[in-house]
């Protein structure tokens, strides 16, 4: 039984369908990382996995129970937690208060204050300054940090490196690796720089209009082959072109 | 003269403990919940009319009788949230306010089925704490209810500043207040949240209610003018703000006081005035905000004045 599995998801917005039949599986230990151009679903994949969404159809387990129906809140206690894009931090609450929120409603477990400071040392000097006033990367750091502190099982990371410099996506990335290692939860990332997405992950998910273009291990396909899947080209357009 | 002047702003001060009381609930709602009920007036005469029947149909004493409302009351909040409040939100901005504007029409005419449209006071039941008073240097006068009014607005106020800050449901509050679905990301479940807030808030109105009737006399229909106060000392004082509405219940009370003294008519009108000028400052403030400051959009307003007259005068412009 796998830790996630999604199975033929969709999604709308209205009448326009974002996520067509969507599935996949994510194991502990595991990263998955979704790539794909701007609108190809995969911010509403992320939300609609969060809770944040609701599916227009399909399914969503967690270690084989269905938590489709649940609402956001309800995910985090079953343990699936996610860093939004944009971070969405309280900003007129202290680093510490945003840390807080979350080890207070989130579930018991290894990751506690003094864990996650550990993991992002430059919060340390920052827990007292409001959110509203920190950097793109410390931003990051302290919504990663966040939804580490709900001790999930499936950590969703949404467009990590957007906006950030070289330096702090660099050292967010570091921070990253030691989550991974520890083989506590599976990460399902949002990532828009390729080589670092293919890097990173031990299996990738490419999108185009909604659909899954492609999805395996990195290894497994040329960059051609990827570059094809990331602007939805298929084989038959290709040839005809 | 000038006796006159200070004893008119030490009574203002005290009735801004009162206007204090009545607006942090509903700022609360409008900033906690993004929902303004206009029904909070009517609540908190509801609170007065129930605290009543409890002394005068229980025989309750006047604190038991108040002990006993409050969670009532906030639990009326939490109920009504839940059943009405969360459905109008869905469906709009406008049918929250239309909503709230039939509940109020609703507990008017149910207090006046229940409990008739005589005028009532609590006066009686306080004994001589309605017109007690001490005398202080400079022949200042004050009531010692007023008082007891005041300082129960800096307590309340306080304690809703400590559970804001210090407690995990305080936390959450503010958590949803920020941003509801970032918050239900990290755990807070908001609808939740949500609930609490609408029950403090109509419990602080409900209390607000029994302090007016303690120092007046209430009927059911003395809702909406309240409900008037309490949302000119949330402008004046900043939507949102808990302490805001302390010092904007302070202001207004002290602009009716010191209005008061040119006539009993220019009391309110003196109130509604300031209220006013608060808010085209605030609405000032945030236009110029946007435009980069008060000096760069005075100059882009002077500037765009010049372009414009300059085009009418070139014929560019029509």
């Amino acid at each position: 039984m796998s830790l996630l599995s999604v199975t033929d998801l969709t999604c709308r917005h209205g009448l326009l369908t974002a996520v067509r039949g969507i599935g996949f599986t994510l194991e502990r230990g595991e990263t998955l990382c979704i790539i794909g151009a701007n609108g190809a679903g995969k911010t509403t994949l992320m939300r609609t996995l969060a809770g944040a969404h609701v599916p227009a159809g399909g399914r969503i387990a967690l270690a084989g129970r269905d938590i489709t129906a649940e609402r956001a809140f309800e995910r985090v206690r079953s343990g699936i937690s996610m860093s939004p894009e944009g971070r969405r931090l309280f900003a007129d609450m202290t680093v510490a208060e945003n840390l807080r929120v979350a080890a207070e409603n989130g579930r018991a477990g290894g990751w506690d204050m003094d864990r996650v400071l550990g993991a992002f040392p430059q919060l340390q000097p920052l827990l007292d300054v409001p959110a509203g006033r920190l950097s793109g990367g410390q931003r990051q750091a302290v919504a990663i940090g966040r939804a580490l502190l709900s001790n999930p099982d499936v950590i969703l990371l949404d467009e990590v490196s957007l906006g950030l410099s070289p330096a702090a996506i660099e050292g967010l990335y570091q921070s990253l690796s030691a989550i991974r290692e520890s083989g506590e939860m599976g990460i399902v990332l949002v990532e828009q720089d390729l080589t670092r997405a293919l890097g990173f992950a031990d299996r990738v998910l490419c999108m185009a209009e909604g659909r899954s273009e492609l999805q395996g291990p990195p290894a497994d396909f040329t960059r051609a082959q990827i570059t094809a899947a990331y602007f939805g080209i298929h084989d038959d357009e290709a040839r005809h072109a | 003269m000038l006796d006159t002047f200070f004893q008119a702003l030490v009574q203002g001060t005290l009735l801004g403990g009162y206007y204090a009381i009545i607006a942090v609930g509903l700022s609360l709602m409008v900033g906690v919940v993004r929902f303004i009920n206009l029904a909070h007036g009517d609540l908190a005469v509801l609170g007065a009319l129930l605290t009543l029947a409890l002394i005068q149909g229980a025989g309750l004493p006047v604190l038991a009788a108040i002990m006993v409302m409050l969670p009532l009351m906030a639990a009326l909040g939490w109920f009504m949230h839940q059943t009405l409040f969360e459905r109008a939100m869905r469906g709009g901005f406008l049918l929250p306010i239309l909503v709230t504007i039939g509940l109020g029409a609703a507990l008017q005419n149910g207090m006046f089925g229940i409990w008739g449209s005589n005028t009532r006071s609590l006066g009686a039941d306080i004994g001589t704490l309605s017109w007690a008073g001490w005398s202080l240097p400079g022949g200042i006068i004050v009531g010692q209810l007023p008082v007891i009014i005041f300082v129960t607005a800096v307590l309340v106020i306080g304690a809703l500043h400590l559970v804001l800050k210090k407690t995990r449901l305080g936390r959450a509050i503010r958590a949803t207040a920020a941003d509801p679905e970032a918050a239900e990301m990290c755990g807070v479940d908001a609808r939740r949240a949500h609930r609490a807030a609408a029950a403090i808030a109509v419990a602080l109105a409900a209390l607000a209610g029994v302090f007016l009737a303690m120092r007046g006399q209430v009927t059911p229909y003395s809702g909406p003018a309240q409900l008037i106060f309490a949302f000119e000392a949330v402008v004046i004082g900043g939507i949102g703000s808990i302490w805001g509405t302390l010092i904007g219940g302070i202001i207004l009370g002290v602009s009716q006081a010191l209005g008061g003294l040119i006539s009993n008519q220019a009391s309110l009108l003196t109130g509604h005035l300031v209220f006013v000028a608060a808010l085209i400052w605030r609405l000032g403030r945030s236009w110029a905000a946007d435009h980069g400051g008060w000096r760069a959009s005075v100059r882009a307003a002077l500037a765009a004045r010049g372009l414009r007259r300059n085009a009418r005068r070139t014929g560019d412009l029509p």
